[in-house]
């Protein structure tokens, strides 16, 4: 119900912006400052994109055997790492051995009279005019573009040809789709090109380029056949047509499956696949509530950000989550449902707000057996306020940290403050120990514990000068500091383009965050904006490589400084 | 086929798939490999040299694991006892050093890259790793160009890379391993029937329809991306090859033999499961070796912030060597060196499962060269100096062994430059700024 009222409140608000231009005769307003684009992107599809384009390509019912070539994190995402990996030959053999499990499920008896649109004249034998509707139907969708016409005929071949020789006119099929699943134009994204038509000497995305741009940004998969229509007929040429395609996708219930791929790299789950808890320490502790951990920050911020069209920051503060019986047993809350999930409301002043708090963020930022404040901090600075901060120095002694059994020292925060008397570790720490600091009441596996060696745990301290008594107070004090909204208007964008924002993009990014401010810290709006900007799709011209200089994550001596 | 010069790999296979006469030896083969001469103990040539690296993360204690005396005949010191049984077999080498040439230290990560590709990146590595290097003079003719495993349950924590954008991950189990290398697709060169499969020849087809348009696409893309997109076609070349050896009959090997199927351990970082599961990988390896499915292999104990731990406590071995006071008496910290402990025995087991292979008059480890190293000197104040590096069994000949050699204050290279030099790498210097050097490790090479 939610849903469709918002859809129809945003319907109204696109169908009038397209009726006032109209009479002025020019593409929508784009008062944004202008950019000159970044470099385009080479991007190798991730595991997560792969799963989801097979399951939009050939149905839910297809498993995707073999693992998959780990991804490589860039600036916080590993959407941006994406744009430098390319593939070895360790990474090639399980995409063969990927794509052939699929192909041969592709052509089985169970899915061949749903997936393949003709039936062979004789299924012992070639027949080229099957396979080649076939082919062209479906390497469509994998390539994200129509086939030309010499990849068509060089698929239909090799079918044919295999087929002769394996005699089975799906065998030679299924070659044919194995083969079109490890070939370079399905597994990387290849953007490309072409000159502006609004902007004389300058350069954008093609109509299949901003297809693809569109589509993995705004639902985490490959275009479907209505946006690569918009691409053929050049809809996706004009800014009228970008924004026709931009309201259908951002109305769908689909931007939920983009706005999760977005917070699953941000949030950095990809390290969930090799976490380890000790299990005599934690021993509810397991894969399962790892999973279930995931879905519920997951659940939680779709609900919030996407269901209830939220402010962005209330992330930080939400007493709203999702539970399973599994995370009940963790969170010591009692959950009625036996299996599934079911909404939970914590009460006010229940340390457990925010999702913070969750298991998904203190125990994926802990050691095996005990949690750590300095890498908790470290994670909130480096995932939701987009800063930097440095490693330890080498050949430095920095370990006056004693044993956690030692009798002067009973909590991480006397341990951490003995450590922090060295003047080389001072500066650093003093960035991230005080907010891992107060999330010290959960212990390495999401539980919540009251004292640390029969010692009552003290969570007040301050973040960016701002002083907290408590948890509940610290999560407020995240949710007002500023660096937050721009932090997620900055990584979006970089997450949409598969790279970092140029130093040329600053401005425009700071347009993006009061806009983002103005609408309240509407996530679907953020997207909306960032998906119809000209920017998103604007290239770099040759020669102005210097333009490409990235911007970095904020300076760690700027930081220093403002914490005092 | 006509006898134009349209001899690309593609019609030769098309016209042999054609024909009926399928077990002919694949003539494409001498067109694109590395005619290096696999030499085989059927036909009286040498066995080719075998590289392996064994990397483990935090070091060992300074003053506990370096031989008393230089030379031969030293003896091994308290912490590499273990490897005594191989002191002729093996060099020690001592005080080598990473130069930041201002740069800062990466904890843990600065010195297995200085190691292994020559340089201190800022922050993501600029080159391929030694073992690619070293593969592409000596693996070429292999099912596998190397092979990566690592025991704690990781993949991303391989070292071996192949270039600054692709990385070789490591197999986890070593069920999967054995899988890979000794299931369906190992053709065993002992076997008296061999017959080609025709599902592989036309796999094999469809395969050099992707390359086929290498040139094409490399031409649609900026430098930095055609470097990337060169790199996957290389990956397919590879996968293209296996092919073509599955499809030929492999000259016998005496020594060959398959492993048997192995039963994983836990997978985990829990100590005991780990130097299980490294056993059982190096079985798998040192067979795989001995049958010719690959001349390079890397193992990792683990990523560099060592996360070995014990089965009920909360600290994991990294942890102990910053955290764990020095104890007075000992003088070292002995919940840390229970670990390096376990980690050199593991070792010396490798070591042991290599030279159990018997060829001829020698032993696998006799045509391998093991490069053995941890990525800090004492782990405790992330020293890059003192490195431990162990270069363990003759290379076919061409290392000299038995000696303990200190090397104050030399960059770490000098060790990759002496691997590329003795294996047959037409290289002159290696490593970057600083690390940058022209002399190998003399004392050692034949």
């Amino acid at each position: 119900m939610l849903i469709s009222t918002l859809s129809a409140r945003r319907t109204f608000g696109a169908l009038g912006m397209v009726a006032a231009l109209a009479l002025v005769g020019c593409g929508p307003k784009d008062d944004a400052p202008a950019t000159k684009g970044g470099p385009i992107s080479l991007r190798r599809l991730t595991e997560p994109e792969y799963r989801q384009i097979i399951a939009d390509v050939f149905g839910t019912t297809i498993k995707v055997p073999g693992r998959f070539e780990p991804d490589i994190r860039d600036n916080g995402l590993i959407a941006v790492g994406t744009s430098r990996e390319s593939v070895a030959g360790t990474g090639f053999e399980q995409y063969d051995l990927t794509a052939r499990g699929i192909a041969a499920q592709v052509v089985d008896d169970a899915h061949r009279a749903t997936l393949i649109p003709c039936t062979p004249a004789k299924a012992t034998d070639r027949d080229d005019a099957c396979a080649s509707q076939f082919i062209a139907r479906t390497g469509r969708l994998l390539f994200r573009r129509p086939l030309t016409q010499q990849e068509l005929q060089t698929n239909v071949k090799d079918a044919g040809e295999s087929a002769a020789k394996l005699k089975s006119f799906y065998g030679g099929l299924e070659l044919s789709v194995a083969a079109m699943l490890v070939s370079p134009q399905f597994l990387f994204r290849q953007e490309v090109s072409q000159p502006d038509p609004d902007n004389a000497g300058q350069r954008r995305l093609d109509p299949y380029s901003t297809a693809s741009r569109l589509s993995f940004f705004l639902w985490d998969s490959t275009p479907d056949t209505e946006l690569l229509d918009a691409a053929a007929n050049g809809d996706l040429n004009t800014d009228k047509g970008i924004a026709r395609q931009v309201d259908r996708m951002v109305k769908s219930p689909r931007l939920a499956s983009g706005v999760r791929a977005y917070f699953s790299d941000m949030l950095g789950f990809d390290g969930f696949a090799s976490l380890a808890k000790d299990p005599q320490i934690y021993p509810k502790y397991s894969s399962q509530v790892a999973a279930d951990a995931q879905e519920q920050t997951l659940r939680t911020l779709t609900d919030l950000l996407v269901t209830n069209n939220g402010d962005y920051r209330d992330i930080f503060t939400t007493r709203k989550t999702y539970l399973t019986r599994l995370l009940g047993s963790v969170y010591q809350v009692p959950v009625t449902t036996s299996t599934g999930w079911e909404p939970h409301e914590y009460a006010e002043g229940d340390p457990r707000a925010g999702i913070l708090m969750e298991i998904s963020f203190v125990a994926l930022h802990s050691h095996p057996g005990r949690s750590s404040p300095t890498i908790r901090g470290k994670a909130l600075r480096e995932v939701f306020l987009c800063q930097k901060v440095p490693d330890p120095p080498g050949n430095v002694n920095f370990a006056l940290v004693q044993d956690t059994k030692n009798p002067a020292f009973h909590t991480a925060r006397a341990r951490l403050e003995a450590h922090r008397t060295q003047a080389t570790c001072q500066g650093c720490h003093k960035i991230m120990d005080p907010a891992g600091l107060a999330m010290e009441n959960f212990d390495s596996a999401g539980g919540f514990r009251a004292t640390e060696n029969g010692t009552p745990i003290d969570t007040s301290g301050d973040i960016d000068g701002v002083k907290f008594g408590d948890v509940i107070g610290f999560t407020k004090a995240v949710r007002d500091n500023p660096s937050v909204p721009s932090c997620l208007v900055t990584r979006l964008y970089s997450f949409g383009t598969g790279r970092p924002a140029t130093k040329d993009e600053a401005e425009w990014l700071s347009y993006q965050g009061k806009q983002f401010a103005a609408s309240g810290y509407k996530v679907p709006e953020l997207m909306r904006r960032i998906a119809s900007s000209k920017a998103f799709y604007r290239v770099s011209t040759p020669g102005t490589e210097a333009n490409n200089a990235s911007l970095s994550m904020a300076g760690t001596t700027t930081q220093t400084e403002a914490v005092k | 086929m006509s006898a134009t010069m349209n001899a690309t790999r593609r019609n030769v296979l098309r016209g042999m798939m054609g024909g009926a006469a399928v077990s002919v030896g694949l003539p494409f083969l001498d067109c694109f490999l590395n005619t290096n001469g696999t030499a085989l103990a059927a036909t009286g040539a040498p066995l080719p040299v075998a590289f392996g690296t064994f990397f483990w993360g935090c070091g060992l204690n300074p003053g506990r694991w370096e031989p008393k005396t230089l030379g031969k005949g030293y003896d091994m010191n308290i912490e590499t006892a273990a490897l005594q049984p191989f002191r002729d077999r093996m060099n020690i080498i001592s005080g080598m050093k990473v130069f930041l040439d201002g740069k800062g230290a990466r904890p843990h990560f600065t010195g297995e890259m200085a190691i292994l590709t020559g340089d201190v990146p800022r922050e993501q590595p600029n080159y391929a790793s030694l073992d690619s290097i070293v593969a592409d003079s000596i693996g070429t003719r292999t099912r596998f160009r190397s092979l990566e495993v690592t025991g704690t349950g990781k993949p991303t924590d391989s070292l071996s890379r192949r270039s600054a954008s692709v990385s070789n991950p490591a197999e986890i189990s070593p069920a999967a391993l054995y899988t890979r290398v000794f299931g369906p697709d190992f053709t065993d060169p002992n076997s008296a029937d061999f017959k080609p499969d025709p599902r592989v020849m036309v796999r094999r087809s469809v395969l050099s329809g992707v390359t086929d348009q290498r040139e094409a696409l490399l031409k649609q893309v900026g430098a930095s991306d055609r470097q990337r997109l060169d790199e996957y076609f290389t990956a397919v070349r590879q996968l293209e090859q296996q092919l073509d050896l599955q499809l030929q009959k492999p000259a016998p090997l005496a020594a060959c033999s398959s492993p048997g199927q192995p039963v994983d351990a836990e997978i985990g970082t829990e100590i005991d499961h780990v130097v299980a599961n490294h056993k059982l990988f190096a079985q798998i390896l040192a067979h795989a070796v001995a049958c010719d499915q690959t001349h390079v292999t890397n193992v990792v104990f683990g990523e560099a912030t060592s996360p070995l731990r014990q089965a009920g406590t909360a600290m994991t071995h990294h942890i102990y060597t910053h955290e764990e006071p020095m104890d007075p008496k000992l003088g070292y910290q002995p919940h840390a060196t229970y670990f390096m402990g376990r980690i050199v025995e593991t070792l010396a087991f490798y070591l042991q499962t290599l030279d159990s292979i018997k060829e001829g008059d020698g032993t696998l480890l006799d045509r391998s060269l093991i490069l053995a190293h941890s990525e800090t000197g004492f782990a405790k104040i992330h020293a890059l100096e003192n490195i431990p590096m162990f270069l363990a069994g003759g290379a076919g000949g061409k290392i000299k062994t038995g000696m303990h050699i200190k090397m104050d204050g030399e960059p770490v290279t000098r060790v990759g430059l002496t691997v590329q030099q003795s294996l047959g790498v037409p290289v002159d210097s290696w490593g970057t700024m600083s690390l940058n050097t022209s002399k190998p490790i003399s004392e050692i090479m034949v």
